[in-house]
């Protein structure tokens, strides 16, 4: 990766049941995307939990992306609705944080989707390579505001955290 | 003591080795990854060969955990855990990652595939080391089969497994067994009668010593998991008692009350108050239709009573429950047809001579309120033409946009049935012809030669506004002809409404009670749609004819006999794994704020009220992983999904950010993770 062109590094949690399939498909199908995703297959988007998208911005990727089933369709009946709801909580944290709402997305691809995937992937690389790096670990030690931040999040929102079914 | 991680990169012939350098890779990992003790690329890991190279690592190197660079986990992921287990590791410290449909099919640049798969494997080989090992659990399986739905697809797996000596319950809502192909005259494209191969498969059902036959009830509650399900079954009450009760039928022939027959002749005909809904029904036995009946609306009447000659009459039945265990569960719920008046462009209801094909069914049918002549609503008046209209309520973007797969060989069969009953000239107004399985393109060659008129176009409005002196008195079919590319009005006496098969309308509550679910449109969803279509993501739950998406007889017979089959397998085993992957909770960590109670949809948390502590029936736990990613005391760990592993995947895929950032490496350790 060169100074001059900025290559987005991302991460994508897929689900077991269609966005991998999706994934699978996409490469069945030899549809093309960009090499910058990288992915992660959990069982269920509903298991990502937020931390896990923090850490991964922490440790220095540019963006992640969670995929699951379509509302409606989940293998495991209702818990993407569950993914939907800490998502909604995520990017208002996040934006507390200052990482523009690019950066992070929720996206729905059943097993037949292998295209949308795709292009869900391309459109979220362009839009990553244009906002630049996120560079948050170099922020995190020129300031350990954002750390202590982070820390004490779990604790400040627990009540916001309980998911009622 | 470190683990010794084996790297395995397969070339996949040139799959993979066209596009990522595998040597490079696999010289990489050898070098850079913690330890890595062998990495090695091959041309087939997947061969028999590839799987002896891991084998014989584990036996010599000593590895203790396996990464397979190759296809997806969902192509060989058993493959590869069957041979660590043959190298004598546990099968769940093999990790498998995706370098071949999510690196070299999908990327074409040469360098970047590269570099993906190097920190894909490092993902994987920094995840694997934290994996455990794990053992599926064994639970004996019940040799009794819960049969939802009587109609053919629930008949068909009810005989076949109580033909191989397996105990059946078979549960239908309605008073008698048979469902929509009981209300068919003729089936296509053989035009063998219906009723000539349904009625003798429908009695053996009635007289089979290992099935139970439960007509008129429905499953009230339903809990447990794969191989031990208790089931709760509502038996309406009928106010006729099985036992004493003969068929003889003399009730239903001095019952004094006549009403129009909604269900079975779809408003067709007439029934009585007391009834059964076809002569030929399956059991045999009537029923009180209270809401209709003389005695319940006005407190006298009982002639049904009077006359019987066996005092099987009984007023005062209650509903009735019956506790039932079942291993396993069949779901054959069938469809519903397209209510065709949400298109009132057709004017069914409004225009008299419009019919849905289940009416017309009805009509052809010899015991059918016509006694099968094709007349008008009038009753006596033959058509002299007929229209027959496809894809109404499917693919059509306003209502289904899925093919009902049905309508074409049966509007064929419609066609057939009115030329030769009637001699009327029959128009076909088709969007495409789909005529795919054996025999049917032949059935459609057959009506061209019988001379059957096909108009390519989907019909705009059926009306009996007459613009020229020919259209008096007629209906009038207004379709763009797009083979001709000419808009043309077709007169004609009749017009058939060929609706759509839609899921049941409580699918999705039915599709809940059981734990299975539902596709956007309702349809139940199996667990592969190619290579498993009749189990579902419910271990110990199947399903079965329509109820999964529209199909017709002999698709719905295969699969009632497929899904008799998968669970035919798991009683004569008797005992059956459980996956490992679940979730549990570790009770000095939980808080017991409750938090994950609600959040699982397979109520497979409990409360321990005593110890103030939630508890995980890992028999009916799906290893989803939701309560996992909401404990806020971090308490409960999912086996093979911890936090602990998916962040080591996390920092594995990001090892070049990782290393270039630097801070981060020394925390390269994750968060603690419960054991």
């Amino acid at each position: 990766m060169t100074e001059e062109k900025f290559e987005p590094r991302i991460v994508a949690f897929l689900c077991n049941w269609c966005s991998y399939r999706a994934a699978d498909l996409a490469g069945t199908a030899r549809i093309k995307y960009q090499p910058n995703v990288r992915m992660i297959r959990v069982m269920c988007s509903g298991r990502v939990d937020p931390d896990f998208v923090l850490k991964a911005l922490s440790l220095g990727a540019d963006g992640v992306m969670i995929a699951g089933c379509h509302p409606g369709e989940c293998h495991y009946l209702e818990q993407n609705y569950k993914a939907m709801r800490r998502f909604a909580m995520l990017k208002h944290t996040l934006e507390v944080f200052g990482v523009e709402d690019e950066r992070v997305r929720l996206q729905w691809a059943s097993a037949a989707e292998g295209v949308q995937l795709a292009e869900a992937i391309n459109d979220m690389v362009d839009k990553v390579r244009a906002l630049g790096p996120l560079n948050w670990p170099a922020k995190w030690s020129e300031n350990g505001r954002v750390k202590a931040a982070l820390e004490r999040l779990p604790e400040e929102h627990a009540e916001a955290m309980e998911v009622p079914a | 003591m470190s683990e010794k991680v084996g790297v395995y990169i397969c070339h996949c012939g040139s799959n993979i080795a066209g596009v990522v350098d595998v040597e490079e890779v696999a010289k990489w990992a050898g070098e850079n990854l913690d330890n890595v003790a062998v990495s090695r690329d091959y041309k087939f890991m997947c061969s028999s060969l590839g799987q002896e190279l891991i084998e014989d690592d584990i036996k010599n190197e000593g590895l203790t955990r396996v990464v397979v660079a190759a296809c997806s986990p969902h192509l060989h992921e058993k493959t590869f855990r069957r041979a660590c287990s043959n190298g004598g590791l546990n099968p769940y410290l093999c990790q498998m990652t995706s370098i071949r449909e999510q690196v070299s099919w999908v990327i074409e640049d040469k360098e970047a595939a590269t570099e993906k798969a190097k920190a894909m494997i490092s993902g994987a080989v920094r995840r694997v080391q934290l994996h455990e090992e794990l053992q599926p659990t064994e639970v004996p399986v019940n040799p009794h089969t819960l049969i939802v739905g009587g109609g053919i697809a629930g008949i068909q797996a009810a005989l076949e497994l109580a033909d191989a000596g397996y105990p059946v319950y078979l549960v239908e809502r309605e008073p008698s067994i048979g469902g929509h192909m009981a209300q068919f005259d003729k089936t296509f494209p053989t035009l063998d009668c219906a009723a000539c191969i349904l009625t003798p498969k429908m009695s053996d059902v009635g007289n089979h010593p290992n099935i139970t036959l439960m007509t008129y009830s429905e499953v009230e509650d339903i809990s447990g998991f794969v191989g031990n399900f208790d089931v709760r079954i509502k038996k309406k009450a009928r106010y006729v008692d099985e036992d004493t009760c003969t068929g003889c039928g003399i009730c239903i022939e001095k019952c004094p009350k006549k009403i129009v027959d909604d269900v079975f002749e779809v408003g067709m005909g007439l029934r009585k108050a007391i009834y059964r809904p076809f002569p030929q029904a399956v059991p045999n036995f009537p029923v009180i239709d209270t809401e209709n009946c003389t005695y319940f609306e006005r407190g006298k009447c009982k002639a049904c009573e009077i006359f019987c000659p066996t005092e099987a009459i009984d007023f005062e039945q209650q509903d009735t429950y019956v506790d039932v265990k079942a291993g396993n569960v069949i779901l054959a719920t069938g469809y519903d047809l397209f209510d065709v008046k949400r298109m009132p462009q057709y004017g069914h209801g409004r225009l008299a001579n419009v019919f849905t094909s289940l009416e017309f069914e009805r009509m052809c049918n010899a015991s059918g309120p016509t006694e099968g002549k094709i007349v008008l609503r009038d009753g006596v008046t033959q058509p002299e033409s007929v229209a027959i209209v496809h894809c109404v309520g499917s693919r059509d973007e306003n209502y289904n946009t899925y093919c009902s797969s049905i309508c074409c060989m049966g509007a064929l069969k419609f066609g057939h049935l009115v030329m030769e009953k009637t001699g009327a000239e029959v128009y076909s107004c088709y969007i495409d012809m789909r005529t795919y399985h054996k025999g049917y393109e032949e059935f459609y060659n057959r009506l061209l030669e019988e001379g059957m008129h096909f108009i390519r176009g989907k019909v705009a409005e059926v009306t009996d506004a007459a613009r020229i002196e020919e259209e008096e008195g007629k209906l009038i079919v207004q379709v763009e002809d797009t083979l001709l590319g000419i808009q043309r009005r077709v007169p004609v006496d009749m017009v058939i409404l060929m609706a759509a098969l839609e899921p049941r309308a409580d699918a999705r509550e039915v599709g809940l009670q059981f734990g299975i679910a539902c596709s956007m449109e309702g349809w139940f969803t199996e667990r592969h749609p190619k290579l498993d279509p009749v189990a579902t993501m419910t271990d110990g739950i199947f399903i079965a004819g329509a109820a999964q998406g529209p199909k017709d007889i002999p698709a719905t017979v295969a699969q009632g006999a497929a899904a008799a089959a998968r669970v035919q397998g798991m009683v004569t085993i008797g005992t059956v794994k459980i996956e490992p992957v679940v979730a549990t909770i570790n009770e000095e960590k939980c808080s017991g704020c409750r938090i994950c109670n609600t959040l699982c949809p397979f109520n497979a948390i409990e409360f321990k009220e005593e110890e103030q502590v939630s508890f995980i029936n890992t028999a009916l736990c799906k290893g989803c992983g939701t309560c996992v990613a909401a404990c806020p005391a971090q308490a409960i760990s999912g086996a093979h999904y911890s936090n602990g592993q998916i962040l080591a995947e996390l920092e594995g895929l990001l090892y070049d950010v990782v290393a270039s950032n630097g801070s981060h490496a020394a925390q390269a350790e994750p968060e603690a993770v419960p054991a």
